[in-house]
């Protein structure tokens, strides 16, 4: 489920620090000079989610995200560090008020039938997108657009009611075929076009080829794709539900890309077959862990008290026990080394003495017979909630428990269900803290996360957290189009989060994937490493699998 | 007889209305819904939206209504449309996963009556023998041994290690490019794994079920008379005791069989099968109501009648049954 939050809030994967280079077979041949990329073979996948559907704009699982990909284009998309990079656009403009913006479309791009692909599917695909009937997650992002309209066959114009921060990312939407799916739209029915399980049709460099319910996707190279044929000629997408499984799948050479976990990164492929049979790769990931607090509980409320227990918890301990070390400590809800991020902040360091001094300074001096801080005759003592099936926030919880327990904290640890956690307790705000995760999107604009408006039950600032200041940063980061403006506001915004410790935050998790060694083309970045999947490519003489 | 059975189906009416009843209550009181697990949690703009695909589902309404309404399609054979983006109907979704199930786990039925029925009765008649020990421990060995490590191990030695067979899945992935007989083999290669973890757990309950049943018999004072007679030991075993050891076997075999439909979901789970037992646990873990519900009329309604069969089934085979139910 937290791949789901993440995966809404429109994630887009991080910065560089790759660790693994060429090795192997493949460093050998690099420099022979062979490597020149070839058409043909298989790539073989293996994702833990299922796929719900193949038009992604009406899903959030990050598996029907990822095929959607293959097949589908936006007008812009995310470059390798992160930059906003032309598509199925060419250019495009803002005007000086930041209310139009208008789109230079390719020319020539024809969808997998073979219909050309013009304007009228940019309006179209807006339209589907804010039609009621249409069950699309992504509806928020255009709320303030007034219209979209096909200038001529390749001009689009959107006109907004007010400017908006996201707006050209919010174009990196795939396009969908109006010729083959207004009918569906009109009539409300867009789950039950053949687009949307058996033939999909998209602009994108794959082609779709089968779909094995609950077990793979296919996709096959598109020949016409308008910026190449990509080399690699086919892509197999397995859904294999079980980690184990998957890893053994890689052990044995049967998936060419699949995510480690921590352990199996640094201890489990540390031998010279894995090596030679696969490159490591590691970025930090789009999403944070923290402890969040109650800030409706007078004692959280006090600034001076979560202060004291962001500095009792050694967040470098915290990372070599929980990730061994594949993370990077958090300072703020910017992803490092994005834009947004303001690298002046810097963490709270683990400082016990301050930690009790600035208790004593809120009022909690005494201790009881159990060691435990007294105010007013009331023992420190809350609940600490966090998700079942998540094992990492399980260790962070009892590594909590153990730090604030020296500081004479009391600290109850319950897991729970993801639903019963999210209805009973963070959405009717019965809690007193909890150890849970935002992910990030591409845009760094979190007005739902932190402003005070959308403290309501069924909203997202959990802790109901109400600060003038941030709400007057996050306001005006939103409303402007230009980013030098907008990194001031948010590296205020992120200094103003680290001094008053809504909540602690914790660390950003590396993610770590496997990719075989005979891919060639990989180009890590901010980003990750599937911006430029359709420019991967497998030297002829390390083909594995006949494919066309 | 034939009053019997129909008596017998009409009661089965009422009985699996209140399965699903109870079925319908507990699956839509428990936390989270289908929408919330599809949408996450999200931000107070796209309420709409989320109450929109509420009244969509029909999850506004109160509970008895949508019980009453499900109950309507179902008597018409409408089992709906899953809740999941692709909103495809549950019956084609589970006869698309049932094919692999039912080919599974009959395979694996067949191979444990085929082990279980010689090895219980072996063990049997040599009671206490060496034989009759080492399976005994090899049976309690296969009840306490986990499926899913179990599994782990087979795919570590034959499928990393020995590289003998796949480890996941059903089909290689240049399964296209074979000729007819190599996809065969390639086939079976890919059910062999699983098809050995399922059986070994189940043929350790099947043997000892028949075990115990040919104890009882052959202290039975017909096959002592069987044997003053002077009749060879493989007639007497095989013939007078065999028979009517089995008879407690039929009840066990018709209620197993549910189970065919039903799958066994940690060995799809862990061999990424996509069978019905992955399409279960997928639907529960995302509130997929019509998909569960859908598994569940089917399962039960297989269970009443695999046990209107296995009761049938025993008169045919007993005669003391058939002539006691027909005194009365």
């Amino acid at each position: 489920m937290r791949r789901r939050r993440v995966a809404r809030l429109g994630a887009v994967l991080a910065l560089a620090g790759l660790a693994a280079g060429c090795t192997g077979e493949a460093a050998v041949n690099e420099q022979t000079g062979a490597n020149t990329p070839a058409y043909g073979d298989t790539l073989i996948e293996a994702s833990i989610g299922n796929v719900s559907s193949l038009i992604p704009n009406i899903t959030s699982d990050q598996a029907s995200r990822e095929v959607g990909s293959y097949m589908y284009n936006g007008l812009v998309t995310m470059g390798r560090d992160l930059e906003v990079k032309p598509e199925l656009a060419t250019s495009w403009a803002f005007s000086k008020n930041c209310l139009t913006l208008d789109f230079k479309l390719q020319e020539g791009v024809r969808w997998h039938d073979g219909a050309p692909f013009t304007a009228d599917d940019v309006v179209f695909t807006w339209r589907t997108t804010v039609n009621p009937k249409t069950p699309s997650p992504y509806r928020s992002d255009y709320q303030d657009v007034e219209r979209v309209e096909a200038l001529d066959p390749l001009t689009v114009r959107v006109t907004y009611r007010r400017p908006y921060a996201k707006a050209l990312l919010s174009w990196s939407l795939n396009i969908l075929p109006r010729h083959l799916l207004e009918r569906y739209v009109q009539e409300g029915r867009l789950k039950e076009a053949p687009q949307n399980w058996t033939a999909p049709v998209g602009t994108g460099p794959y082609r779709f080829k089968e779909m094995k319910s609950g077990e793979k996707v296919v996709v096959v190279a598109n020949p016409d794709y308008f910026k190449g044929r990509p080399s690699i000629s086919r892509i197999v997408y397995r859904i294999i539900p079980s980690q184990a499984t998957i890893f053994l799948e890689l052990k044995a050479r049967g998936v060419d890309v699949a995510g480690l976990t921590a352990l199996q990164y640094k201890r489990q492929t540390e031998y010279p077959a894995f090596q030679k049979a696969y490159n490591k790769f590691r970025y930090p990931g789009s999403g944070y862990t923290y402890l969040g607090f109650n800030l409706k509980d007078p004692r959280f409320a006090d600034r001076r008290v979560r202060l004291a227990l962001a500095h009792a918890i050694n967040k470098q301990e915290l990372l070599d026990g929980v990730v061994l070390g594949l993370g990077r400590e958090a300072t703020g809800p910017f992803r490092p080394g994005t834009w947004a991020d303001n690298p002046r902040v810097k963490g709270v360091p683990h400082d016990p003495e301050k930690a009790a001094a600035l208790l004593a300074e809120a009022g909690w001096k005494t201790r009881n017979a159990e060691g435990l801080l007294v105010k007013d005759g009331k023992p420190f003592t809350f609940e600490l909630l966090t998700n079942q099936g998540n094992d990492e926030r399980k260790k962070i919880a009892e590594i909590v428990q153990a730090s604030l327990r020296d500081l004479g904290v009391g600290v109850d640890i319950r897991i729970l269900e993801w639903a019963a956690l999210l209805k009973e307790h963070v959405k009717k705000r019965n809690f007193d803290a909890m150890i849970l995760g935002w992910g990030t999107g591409a845009d760094p604009d979190q007005y739902v996360v932190w402003h005070s408006s959308q403290s309501g039950p069924d909203e997202l600032n959990h802790i109901s957290y109400k600060n003038a200041e941030v709400d007057a940063l996050l306001e005006a980061g939103r409303s402007s189009c230009v980013q030098a403006e907008r990194t001031r506001f948010y590296h205020r915004l992120h200094e103003v989060l680290a001094e008053d410790q809504p909540l602690v935050f914790l660390y950003w998790r590396d993610v770590l994937p496997a990719v075989s060694s005979r891919v060639f083309g990989i180009d890590p970045g901010s980003a990750g490493i599937k911006w430029n999947q359709d420019e991967w490519f497998v030297p002829k003489y390390l083909h594995r699998y006949t494919a066309g | 007889m034939l009053a019997y059975a129909l008596r017998r189906l009409l009661l089965a009416v009422p009985l699996l209305v209140g399965i699903t009843f109870v079925s319908f209550l507990v699956i839509h009181l428990a936390p989270g819904d289908p929408v919330e697990m599809q949408t996450g949690d999200m931000p107070a703009e796209a309420k709409r939206a989320y109450e929109q695909l509420r009244k969509e589902f029909g999850l506004d309404q109160p509970l008895h209504v949508q019980y009453w309404s499900w109950l309507n399609r179902l008597v018409r054979l409408d089992f709906g449309n899953s809740f999941a983006p692709h909103g495809r109907p549950v019956l084609t979704m589970i006869g698309e996963r049932l094919p692999i199930t039912l080919l599974l786990n009959v395979i694996e039925m067949l191979i444990i009556v085929a082990l279980a029925i010689p090895i219980g009765v072996l063990s049997a008649t040599r009671q206490y023998s060496t034989f009759d020990k080492v399976t005994t421990v090899f049976v309690f060995v296969g009840f306490a041994t986990p499926d899913f490590w179990l599994a782990l191990l087979l795919m570590i030695l034959f499928g990393v290690q020995l590289g003998w067979l796949p480890i996941s899945g059903l089909r290689s992935m240049n399964w296209e490019y074979m000729s007819f007989w190599q996809q065969q083999w390639d086939f079976l290669s890919h059910l062999a794994l699983p098809i050995l973890v399922a059986t070994f757990g189940g043929l350790a309950g099947f043997s000892r079920y028949m075990r115990q049943s040919m104890l009882e018999v052959i202290r039975q004072d017909y096959i002592q008379s069987a044997r003053a007679k002077g009749l060879a030991e493989h007639v007497v075993v095989g013939k007078h005791a065999l028979r009517n050891a089995l008879l407690p076997i039929v009840t066990i075999l018709g209620l197993s069989l549910p189970g065919l439909i039903g799958g066994s979901v940690i060995v799809e789970w862990i061999f990424a099968i996509p069978g019905m037992g992955q399409l279960m646990v997928q639907a529960a873990f995302e509130r997929d109501y019509p998909v569960l519900m859908g598994n569940l009329v089917i399962v039960s309604t297989l269970t009443l009648f695999a046990n209107l069969a296995a009761d049938l089934a025993y008169s045919l085979v007993d005669p003391r049954i058939r002539v006691s139910r027909r005194r009365r």
